[in-house]
């Protein structure tokens, strides 16, 4: 998961430093210990970053010649329906994956934040499981439980009566394959991290709406939910940076093409798009252009964050 | 289900379905797991039957040597193991080498420092996975080990976690004593500070490790041959070459999760207490 990009919070005061430096080594010291990180990160994070707006201006061919062409793939990519059907396939499985997980995990830390539930541990463990859970193998395994002839699923819904559904071939059912993935992979995690913001909300405001009154429901509704807000904002932003670089589940489900997820790109997600053009047809400019599009979505929900948060600090 | 006691209802009471509801969450969570189970110990055939086989049959050996046959399996699962440990274990000595030294030492610009490893985690790195690619082949590392685990060892989220923990549990009056003795400042470090915030370096690497260990993307792209695979690439062949056959598809998957349930079974608590500790950022 990338990291959030939410408002950098202030640093806390600078703790008071033991001892002086003596000799020049150890006056260096702390420089070689904060190396490697800048080291690592200048070369395999900022550089690359950077050199995809670069790549992007050309006609890079991997094993041949790169030849600067301005803007001409920003204009190709604008105009390319592929872009277009990746980009409406990525915002889909994205609604369908991260609304229902997040629902589920406001519920399910709502009741978990009970000092008296008994197995608290072990209902907190197994939800975590899916996170643990490689993707290829949760892939692998969703698509047998959803096939259309041998899948558990469609067996049980055949049971009261609905006909088999293809849940491979055919737009909705292949969005609706890869959000249940990501939603059984996520939901414990993210009820988790509601689960640690509920508990500092101190255990007298439940109480002291209880004995006004309030049932399980008002709880819910005017104590989970208002103190879990600067966790949903953070979360639907992890969720949504996430969820736009979706790529191992669509390209394990797609069976019809395996870069372009199903014969008429049903689940193509954008970032299959970006490997389908880079490393399928070896179109590095092309590809990086995507990245780059990739990029400025980012940055516009980074800002639509900025925006929300600072209007709830201004609601308080 | 209301009831109208005329005595305040406790907040702590605990009603039946909230157990139903947990109960159900629990077996959607493990219930893909059993399942993958199930397929890999029985034949295929049974796999694909409804209503479906529930008990585990004894066809597991058998699986999973079509597995190690059909793709170098052993191998994949120990590359990933060596990749998977060497950023766990990486990434939680050099973020608490990091962390200590923002939080402990005092040396020029280290407050704007800080801030510029703060603001990396705003880059998304993830999508210069082209740029990255022709990084890794002038460098000669393409189809290499190194080329998943030296990026893998960069963590700004890591270096703020352990210098909060550092701040948090490491005394300052500790470590001058310890300089008094004359200690320098790595003696200081490795010997003081860092058997302190072992438990949270741990919980990090451990994050770093299963992460690592899952990647698929990256490996993905940089791996070629199948010796260099690891688990879930290998996951990734088994389906390529046996379009049909899921239950060997199964029993790899299974394989490859083996290692991390045994983990989690292990150490989980610690997982569930380091998120539930410190919001934790996978």
């Amino acid at each position: 998961m990338v990291a959030a990009l939410t408002p950098v919070r202030p640093a806390t005061p600078p703790p008071p430093a033991f001892g002086k430096t003596r000799g020049l080594g150890e006056r260096l010291s702390p420089y070689a210990y904060i190396a490697p990180f800048f080291v690592i990160f200048a070369a395999f994070g900022l550089f690359p970053f950077a050199f995809t707006f670069y790549v992007a201006l050309f006609d890079w061919n991997p094993i041949g010649d790169q030849e600067f062409i301005g803007t001409d793939n920003f204009v190709r990519m604008l105009g390319d329906p592929r872009f277009w059907n990746a980009t409406r396939n990525t915002v889909s499985i994205w609604a369908l994956s991260t609304i229902p997980q997040l629902l589920i995990a406001l519920l399910l830390a709502h009741v978990l934040n009970n000092a008296r539930l008994r197995f608290a541990l072990f209902f907190r463990m197994s939800m975590l499981v899916p996170y643990v859970t490689s993707v290829a193998a949760t892939a692998i395994v969703f698509v047998q439980l959803f096939d259309r002839d041998f899948g558990l699923l469609n067996w049980l819904l055949g049971l009261v009566g609905v006909a088999p559904i293809d849940f491979v071939q055919t737009t909705w059912g292949s969005h609706l394959l890869i959000a249940a993935m990501v939603t059984w992979r996520w939901f414990g995690y993210t009820t988790l991290l509601y689960l640690a913001s509920l508990q500092a909300v101190p255990r007298a405001v439940y109480e002291a709406a209880a004995i006004d009154g309030a049932g399980p429901w008002q709880q819910f509704r005017h104590i989970t939910v208002p103190s879990l807000r600067p966790m949903i904002i953070f979360t639907v932003v992890t969720s949504t940076i996430g969820g736009l670089q979706i790529f191992t589940e669509p390209l394990l489900v797609g069976t019809g093409g395996p870069q372009s997820c199903g014969v008429v790109r049903q689940c193509q997600t954008l970032t299959l798009f970006l490997y389908e053009q880079g490393f399928g047809q070896f179109q590095f400019g092309y590809g990086s252009a995507v990245g780059v599009a990739l990029f400025v979505m980012v940055v516009a929900i980074a800002a639509i964050n900025y925006l929300l948060s600072t209007r709830i600090k201004a609601d308080r | 289900m209301t009831s109208t006691t005329p005595q305040p209802r406790r907040h702590g009471r605990v009603r039946w379905w909230t157990y139903v509801l947990l109960a159900a969450a629990a077996v959607v969570s493990l219930f893909p797991l059993y399942w993958m189970f199930i397929v890999s110990t029985t034949d295929s055939a049974t796999a694909t039957e409804m209503p479906p086989e529930i008990v585990p049959g004894g066809n597991f050996f058998h699986l999973a040597g079509l597995v190690l046959d059909t793709v170098p399996f052993v191998q994949s699962l120990l590359n990933s193991l060596f990749v998977a440990t060497a950023i766990g274990v990486g990434q939680a000595v050099l973020c608490a080498l990091a962390g200590f030294a923002f939080a402990k030492l005092d040396f020029r610009g280290r407050n704007a420092l800080f801030l510029v490893v703060l603001l990396t985690m705003t880059v998304p790195t993830q999508l210069s996975v082209i740029p990255q690619y022709l990084i890794m082949s002038w460098l000669g590392w393409v189809d290499t080990l190194q080329a998943l685990v030296v990026p893998g060892l960069a963590s700004a989220f890591g270096i703020f976690w352990m210098r909060q923990h550092i701040i948090a549990t490491v005394s300052d009056e500790l470590l001058q004593a310890a300089r008094i003795d004359g200690a320098s400042t790595w003696q200081v470090f490795w010997r003081i500070a860092f058997p302190i915030v072992r438990p949270a370096a741990f919980v990090l690497g451990l994050f770093g490790f299963i992460t690592a260990w899952n990647d698929f993307l990256w490996p993905f792209i940089v791996l070629k041959s199948p010796e260099r695979y690891t688990a879930q690439i290998a996951i990734k062949a088994l389906q390529n070459s046996l379009d049909v056959d899921l239950g060997l598809a199964m029993s790899g998957s299974f394989l490859a999760t083996i290692p991390l349930v045994v983990v989690f079974i292990v150490v989980g608590r610690r997982m569930v207490a380091g998120i539930l500790d410190g919001a934790f950022k996978g």
